[in-house]
């Protein structure tokens, strides 16, 4: 009860702040040139009037709806095997030094193709093309998510390992108290980081490959929001290309902000020092 | 000298128990031991031929010049590091890697941040499988002994430095290790807090009478805590020469400013502590070194 208190107080203190209310003010001044220059035919953007318009239109229709479901699925499949085989291979790397002198070179040699440059490659390589529209995004994510695990690992102070020895801790201990813990909050950085990119490269994957196998049997709304991007503005519907564009930023933010939350919940230790 | 205090049981380790007897007992021999670093033609010594030995239930006390190598013979002491020539032994047996017969305090907070200060206190236990209730309620003493008790669940970073230093004291006493090695403990404490940590190890060290090695550059606080001092010789690292501080337990601060053994030994250590950072100054400045030289020279003329 006290907690609800606490919330609904911050969140008066929140909308009674100026910095809030000079926030608000500028995105509606934004809003408001927005409209000024479609409606004066200064630009060809639809005004944001048309563009809610719309948006109210497709919020009751189920390929949508359908679309969002595809990509949101392909960006967590693609970032939860990026988990699974950044953070064991990236803790690895930080603790073996043969292991890292093996796999660094090739992992930093294919580190500077874009996830996109993969698009052609992985749609010859995989057998479905849904498969390799989550390949790309599982590209997208893991190289931030290794490059996090090892920088985190490596950071952990040499005296934790000494002042575990000294008080008996085996090798395994030490791996499991002082490396996994050490190294979580910049695997939570690296999540959300990984998460954002896999955002970014889905869209672009999805107009490439043409929405995947749920192209066609979604018509031109399903098939993911990139998709659904690209097929708006083929079929001339300007409207429709804004509000994909406005349905990616709400996925992406929702998506970090899950993310920020999570691991403010596993590294409790990091909250206000 | 006189042992007041009794020491109390429960935080007591066995073998000081038979602390009545006056027969000083080695604990730790280092023995011409030498530490260099890098490669074998580039290596630079900070530990050359160095021997000193240290004495069951005693505090003993390094000091020396900033950058002497104090830190390295920590590290040495600990076994994180093996000596390059030389050999050390504690009870007896030759130090090869890490024990827990001696725990190291070192100079800023090593409290592992994600654990609580009850966890940090149970790391050790833990780590060797010891976690029992009795543990446990031990543990819960030595918080109440740090009075930290009503920061159990805080985490490091919530706890202010001085703090810290009482948790990672709980947190080395609850393994009951043979030998402490503290390397600049109350380094980088506000003086208030760096006075009141002194008078608190002291008690703490007066209760258990555990053998302790301490670095300082302090020498207050190495006169304050020490029941032999070894003073050092700037890098590479040697026993230039060791004070008895005789002085009677339980000390207490402001006992030590008018008394006037205290004033001897601190002059006689800063004499020397002078000179050997005078060298070290000299190392990397032309003009001082001809100072001393003409220094010297004068000295000697009147005679």
């Amino acid at each position: 009860m006290a907690e609800v208190g606490d919330r609904a107080s911050q969140a008066m203190r929140i909308i009674s702040s100026t910095k809030f209310w000079r926030g608000a003010l500028a995105i509606a001044i934004f809003i408001a040139l927005w409209e000024t220059a479609s409606r004066a035919d200064i630009s060809r953007v639809p005004p944001p009037t048309a563009v809610a318009v719309t948006f109210k239109e497709l919020m009751a229709d189920p390929s949508y709806w359908f679309s969002w479901y595809l990509s949101t699925q392909r960006v967590f499949a693609g970032f939860i095997a990026a988990m699974l085989v950044g953070i064991p291979l990236g803790l690895g790397m930080a603790v073996s030094r043969a292991f890292y002198g093996t796999v660094f070179p090739v992992f930093e040699v294919l580190r500077p193709i874009p996830p996109l440059a993969w698009v052609p490659a992985s749609i010859i390589f995989w057998p479905t093309q849904e498969l390799s529209i989550v390949f790309v995004t599982f590209l997208g994510a893991f190289y931030a998510v290794v490059i996090n695990v090892i920088g985190g690992a490596q950071a952990i102070d040499t005296r934790y390992y000494q002042a575990a020895r000294s008080m008996g801790s085996s090798s395994w201990d030490i791996f499991r108290r002082i490396i996994l813990p050490g190294t979580l909050p910049s695997v939570m950085v690296g999540a959300t980081v990984g998460i954002g990119i896999a955002w970014a490269v889905v869209v672009a994957a999805e107009m490439i490959s043409g929405g995947g196998s749920a192209g066609s049997m979604g018509g031109a709304k399903g098939g993911g929001l990139g998709f659904f991007i690209w097929n708006s503005y083929v079929g001339g519907s300007y409207t429709q290309i804004v509000v994909g564009m406005i349905s990616i930023g709400i996925a992406g933010y929702i998506s970090s902000a899950l993310l920020r939350k999570l691991g403010e919940l596993v590294t409790p230790w990091l909250r206000e020092q | 000298m006189t042992i007041a205090s009794v020491p109390q049981p429960s935080i007591h380790s066995g073998h000081l128990a038979r602390s009545g007897s006056t027969e000083p007992i080695t604990e730790i021999v280092v023995s011409n031991v030498s530490k260099s670093y890098g490669p074998m033609k580039f290596a630079k010594a900070v530990v050359r031929d160095c021997t000193f030995e240290i004495e069951r239930g005693k505090l003993t006390v390094m000091i020396g010049p900033s950058g002497c190598g104090k830190s390295t013979l920590i590290r040495l002491l600990a076994g994180f590091e093996r000596p390059t020539a030389g050999t050390i032994s504690i009870g007896g047996k030759p130090v090869a890697a890490p024990g827990v017969d001696r725990l190291v305090l070192f100079q800023e907070s090593a409290l592992f941040p994600w654990l609580t200060t009850f966890g940090n206190i149970m790391f050790g236990p833990h780590a060797r499988a010891a976690a029992g209730d009795e543990t446990r309620s031990r543990a819960e003493f030595l918080l109440d002994k740090v009075g930290l008790t009503a920061f159990r669940r805080k985490y490091p970073t919530q706890l202010s430095g001085g703090m810290q230093r009482r948790a990672e004291l709980a947190r080395a006493m609850i393994n009951e290790p043979k030998v402490m090695l503290l390397d600049e403990p109350f380094r980088g404490l506000d003086a208030m807090t760096k006075t009141l940590m002194q008078e608190y190890y002291a008690k703490i060290y007066e209760e258990t009478r555990r053998t302790t090695f301490f670095v300082t550059t302090d020498i207050d606080e190495a006169i304050f805590l020490a029941d032999r001092i070894l003073v050092m010789t700037n890098v590479p690292a040697q026993v230039r020469a060791v004070l008895e501080v005789d002085l009677p337990r339980p000390r207490r601060l402001e006992d030590l400013i008018e008394n006037d053994n205290a004033n001897l030994i601190k002059m006689e250590a800063l004499s020397l502590l002078h000179e050997e950072a005078m060298k070290s100054f000299a190392r990397g400045s032309k003009a001082a070194a001809d100072f001393i030289e003409a220094y010297a020279k004068r000295i000697q003329k009147p005679r």
